[in-house]
């Protein structure tokens, strides 16, 4: 029992290792140039009214304090003063100066993000929202994937931004990753834009942000920022047709003669699903069901046969296969690289 | 603080406020007019969008003589409220009456209307956005104006069997005012979809 | 309600059945009893909906929880969400409105009583409409059960192909009915102030109350009529085949967003308002001195009463609308907050120079303006359309607008009822349970909903049933939810108080609080007539002017 323990510590460990450095997702530790620009937005806009919040506060608790009720008031009432005109301005004429600056703040910013022209060295990646996973395509490359976006570092010098261009097949989703850029959503006829330009490599995390159905809250995001180098060699595999591995024939004709053909496709075979994410080069993602489980033969053998054990609600159907072609069909993904 | 004598001032020499079924009736309006507003919207909105079927200009023909029939009704709406108001029961009832029979035409021709385009042009409410949108704009106006002739027709009877008389024309225009409201709406509809939509 | 017991010796009165006095309750007009029927209904869905939050938070203990599943979690924080805004929000403002205003401004009922019940019955029966939905949606594939689509209920999701069976039909007509009630109410409301008024109240000298329940009634006119038209819109998409927000036929699923904010963001104004009446009114009679600035206050809410209306889609920075829509927006936002913030400092001014007294009722207005500051100063920032693409949609949203609709709204509510229960009921409510409750809720509220904005800039989305570990969300989910049970023993609390005092409470007298208004004139509870005769008023205080002849506040105004 033990020696298990030990491999699974182990495994988990070198898996760790292996990976990237992985960021959180909080709004203050942006990465690029859309999240900074909001990050030292809000910190002016925290600045300002964390200052009307100070001197409002202090009021309201030297008021309380000063002008509290004592017991030998009964009876006695303080002078009845109906109003000041000229108190009413200054608190009236303040607040609007306040609120033209931080519009004007704002604004700034806003153009900055939405209306950033797309230089020509810009990679583009169409997002489709789907329930409840990301497909990402990267029309100039000719590279289908899903769920783990990978984008090129960005050079402040040289930039290489990464444009997204987002899209719905069927409800309303989110795309966030907060260390990346402000949300964007994906709706259906309603195409959107949004760009991102990560200064450092590492993963980035996120998660779908409008509630789309059942299983939002497993619609997770992975983008995987790497160098130039790592990002060419990730391209260049993606390009490669599908293995074609003769120890899984048996596996691949159990995914060809059952139903997932008809959801998923395997580049240069005959399953050409597009309901389902495309899984040509599987094995090159870390997680299954967009995010929700480790990609390893166990989960994928228990996604396969019960979805609803991992992801309850989701859209793939429990496949009814038995142990054998189960097996099977998951040697057959495992040779998916 | 018992019942003693009144403890407070004097009243003022005149106290005069709106009547209450006329402001009343003035709130349903602004509610009212906010709904159409928004279907309205759609509509404008849809305007040229449709994916498919029939458009506006292939299909929609200008009502022009059952519109002049609605408005018509405004006016002989306007006239039967001041006959009632000046104890003419008699020129009143005969107007209201022509009022339910104009509105009832109205109603003719938005059924024909809606038989042709169905029957001969195929156009429902789930073919299209058009279709979607017309037949929601038209239609909820058009429920309007039958309850509003139900209305009518309720004070009609009354009126038959001798029980409107001058007191209650105040009740009277307040319902003149709803028509009012339906036949205004009308002039939007009538706008939106057979001068601007097509 | 009136229970005017006389003891005659040697005759024996029989009780009133209790059949009877249901009857009487049932077939009310009343505004006395309809008010205190909508608030008890309102009272009753703060415990179903709190419940329901009670649950939310249980699941959200922990990351990976499995307390309820999914599509439980869906229905609750849909049924969470519409619940309290529509069922308690709504009809216990309402409820104060029906009893307050004919009282406060001199007059025997509102303008139209039977209109009144007949637009209590329609809200009432919208409520047992949605909650009829756990028992009666059952359609095709078992697919029914209460509704899941959120409270805002976005298309698509909405459309049949994603709502299959009958859940959220129960959603759109629930609403769409209970839409109706209110529109009647609001209407009530107008006519009864402009149309009702004693002799002498012109109308810059009534009540604050009035005034702003007059701008919240013209609000719910203009603003509920929007999501009844798009609740027709949506009935006819997905039963006559019609495509409002069909997007594969070329509708658009953000024309339903416009339309629902275009009432939804009004609506959360429709519900502080008449928070804001309740500060105007019990603040002064606290710190012993009229209100400060009374005409600025009444232009401030007409202000805000129309702003509120061109902000919407601040609800929508998320949804990729141009930058000029979102700098539009942003300005329209931030502008509402200057009339919102003059009112506040309003209410500061009537407390300075004055002598507070800590009475529950007080209490509850202190904890008001401390959070109604901080959810103002955190919708500037949601406001702020860049920094909002990171804070929408996220829990920071939902810390800010619990702070608005708990802190305010809820506050506000548990002000207005400590203060005006004496009227009510005849009786005072028990000052050191009253005093248990404040300093628990306070604790609870500000232990849940202050640190809530934590996990929202941390990047914690809303509406999800469960959460990745590690993110930094743990401990403070945690932590929240704690606060939420403490807020849950507090209502209890105020509970055990409302019944305890209904029966053992300190008798109230007329004036308890030795206040202004005219309802302070009456009996507690007043008879079903209201007044002996319709009073005439000189000043915005008719009490003062009799308490005090020597120093009219008639002389000043």
């Amino acid at each position: 029992m033990w020696q298990i323990v030990i491999v699974a510590f182990l495994s988990t460990a070198a898996f760790a290792a292996a990976s990237e450095p992985t960021n959180g997702t909080n709004i203050f530790a942006p990465a690029s140039t859309p999240a900074k620009l909001v990050a030292h937005l809000s910190g002016f806009v925290l600045a300002i009214t964390g200052i009307i919040f100070v001197v409002v506060f202090t009021l309201l608790v030297y008021s309380v304090i000063k002008f509290r009720g004592r017991a030998g008031d009964a009876g006695r009432e303080p002078p009845q003063v109906y109003g000041s005109t000229q108190i009413e301005l200054a608190w009236t004429i303040i607040p609007i100066l306040i609120v033209v600056v931080l519009f004007l703040a704002t604004a700034r910013v806003i153009h900055a993000v939405q209306d950033a022209p797309q230089p020509p060295g810009a990679l583009e990646v169409t997002a489709i929202g789907h329930q409840y996973w990301w497909e990402f395509r990267y029309p100039k490359l000719g590279v289908v994937t899903a769920n783990e976006l990978h984008i090129p570092v960005s050079d402040p010098a040289n930039p290489t931004p990464t444009f997204l261009t987002l899209l719905s097949a069927d409800t309303d989703h989110s795309f966030w990753v907060p260390e990346l850029a402000g949300k964007t959503d994906l709706i259906p006829n309603h195409p959107n834009r949004m760009w991102m330009d990560p200064q450092r490599t590492g993963i980035f995390l996120g998660q779908c942000a409008q509630y789309c159905g059942v299983q939002h809250a497993k619609m997770l995001l992975r983008v995987s920022v790497d160098s130039p180098e790592d990002f060419a060699a990730w391209v260049r595999g993606q390009q490669q047709p599908a293995v074609q591995d003769a120890s899984a024939a048996a596996g691949r004709r159990v995914f060809e003669s059952n139903a997932c053909m008809n959801c998923h496709a395997v580049g240069a075979t005959p399953a050409n699903g597009r309901f389902g994410p495309d899984l040509t080069h599987l094995m090159s993602r870390v997680t299954i069901a967009s995010g929700a489980a480790k990609n390893t033969p166990e989960n994928l053998r228990l996604w396969i046969q019960n979805p609803n054990a991992i992801k309850p609600g989701s859209l793939m159907p429990a496949m009814q296969l038995d142990d054998g072609d189960l097996d099977a069909v998951v040697s057959y993904m495992e040779t998916l690289r | 603080m018992s019942a003693m004598a009144n403890p407070f001032p004097l009243a003022p020499a005149t106290w005069r406020l709106p009547d209450r079924g006329k402001v009343a009736m003035a709130g349903l309006i602004v509610a009212e007019s906010a709904i159409f507003t928004i279907f309205v919207v759609a509509y404008l909105f849809y305007v040229g969008k449709s994916l498919t079927g029939p458009t506006p200009r292939e299909v929609l023909e200008t009502p022009i003589f059952y519109t002049i029939c609605l408005l018509s009704s405004s006016l002989t709406i306007h006239f039967a409220a001041k006959s009632l108001a000046r104890d003419r029961v008699g020129a009143f009832l005969g107007l209201w009456v022509l009022t339910i029979v104009l509105g009832g035409t109205f109603m003719y021709g938005t059924g024909q209307e809606w038989h042709r385009l169905i029957y001969e042009h195929g156009l429902t409410i789930s073919t299209n956005l058009f279709g979607t949108t017309y037949y929601s704009l038209v239609g909820l106006h058009a429920f309007h104006v039958t309850a509003g002739l139900v209305m009518l027709l309720i004070v009609a009877i009354l009126g038959a069997a001798g029980r409107v008389g001058v007191e209650q024309s105040r009740r009277v225009e307040v319902l003149s005012m709803y028509w009012h409201f339906v036949d205004a709406v009308w002039v939007v509809v009538f706008t939106v979809v057979y001068v601007l939509g097509r | 309600m009136s229970s005017n017991a006389i003891t005659i010796p040697g005759v024996q009165i029989n009780e009133k059945p209790w059949v009877d006095t249901l009857h009487e309750w049932v077939t009310t007009v009343d505004h006395k009893r309809l008010g205190v029927l909508y608030i008890l209904y309102a009272l009753l869905f703060l415990v179903i909906a709190g419940v329901e939050a009670l649950i939310i938070r249980i699941q959200l203990m922990f990351p990976h929880n499995h307390f309820v599943s999914p599509e439980v979690f869906n229905r609750l924080f849909t049924m969470h969400g519409t619940t309290m805004v529509f069922f308690m929000g709504m009809p216990i403002l309402f409820g104060f409105a029906n009893y307050l205003v004919p009282l406060m401004i001199g007059a025997r009922d509102m303008a139209f009583p039977r209109l009144n019940a007949f637009s209590f019955w329609l809200s009432a029966l919208g409520g047992f409409l949605l909650y009829f939905s756990l028992v009666g949606a059952n359609g095709l594939y078992g697919a029914g059960n209460a509704p899941d689509v959120g409270w805002w209920a976005y298309a698509p999701l909405t459309a049949r192909a994603f709502s299959p069976g009958h859940s959220t039909d129960y959603w759109t007509l629930a609403l769409l009915v209970s839409g109706f009630g209110s529109i009647g109410t609001a209407i009530n409301i107008i006519a009864t102030i402009l149309c009702m008024r004693c002799p002498g109240m012109r109308l810059n000298r009534m009540p604050l109350l009035a005034w702003l329940n007059l701008v919240m009634a013209g609000m719910v006119l203009i603003a509920v009529s929007p999501l009844t038209a798009a609740q027709m819109m949506l009935l006819i998409d997905r039963y006559l085949g019609g495509h409002f927000f069909d997007t594969q036929a070329g509708g658009s699923a953000v024309l339903w967003m416009h339309f629902f904010w275009i009432f939804g963001h009004p609506e959360v104004y429709v519900l502080i308002i008449p928070c804001f009446a309740f500060m105007s009114e019990i603040i002064p009679v606290f710190s012993r001195k009229p209100i400060f600035g009374y005409p600025v206050m009444v232009a401030a809410t007409v202000c805000i009463g129309f702003v509120s209306m061109s902000v919407w889609a601040h609800h929508m920075f998320s949804v990729g609308m141009n930058s000029y829509a979102n700098s539009f927006f942003t300005i329209t936002t931030m502008a509402v907050g200057v009339p919102t913030g003059i009112k506040i400092f309003n209410w500061l001014g009537t407390m300075w120079g004055g002598r507070i007294q800590f009475k529950v009722p007080m209490l509850f207005c202190i904890a008001f303006l401390f959070q109604f500051l901080i959810a103002g100063l955190t919708g500037v920032m949601l406001g702020s359309a860049a920094f909002a693409s990171q804070l929408t949609l996220s829990y920071f949203v939902v810390a800010h607008f619990h702070y608005t609709l708990v802190g305010g709204v809820v506050f506000g509510v548990f002000a207005a009822i400590y203060y005006w229960y004496p009227k009510i009921t005849g009786r005072m409510l028990n000052e050191t349970l009253g005093k248990w409750h404040f300093w628990l809720f306070v604790i609870g509220f500000h232990l849940t909903f202050d640190l809530m904005h934590i996990p929202g800039l941390l990047g914690m989305p809303r509406r999800i049933y469960t959460y990745e570990p590690g993110r930094g969300w743990d401990t403070l989910n945690l932590l929240i939810s704690v606060g939420g049970f403490i807020q849950a023993i507090a209502v209890v609390i105020f509970v055990a108080n409302l019944v305890i005092s209904y029966f053992k409470g300190k008798k109230a007298g007329n004036d308890p609080w030795d206040a202004w208004t005219l309802e302070w004139s009456t009996s507690s509870p007043p008879p079903a007539y209201n007044f002996a005769s319709i009073p005439v008023v000189a000043s915005r205080r008719p009490l003062w002017d009799l308490k005090h002849p020597e120093d009219p506040d008639s002389r000043y105004e």
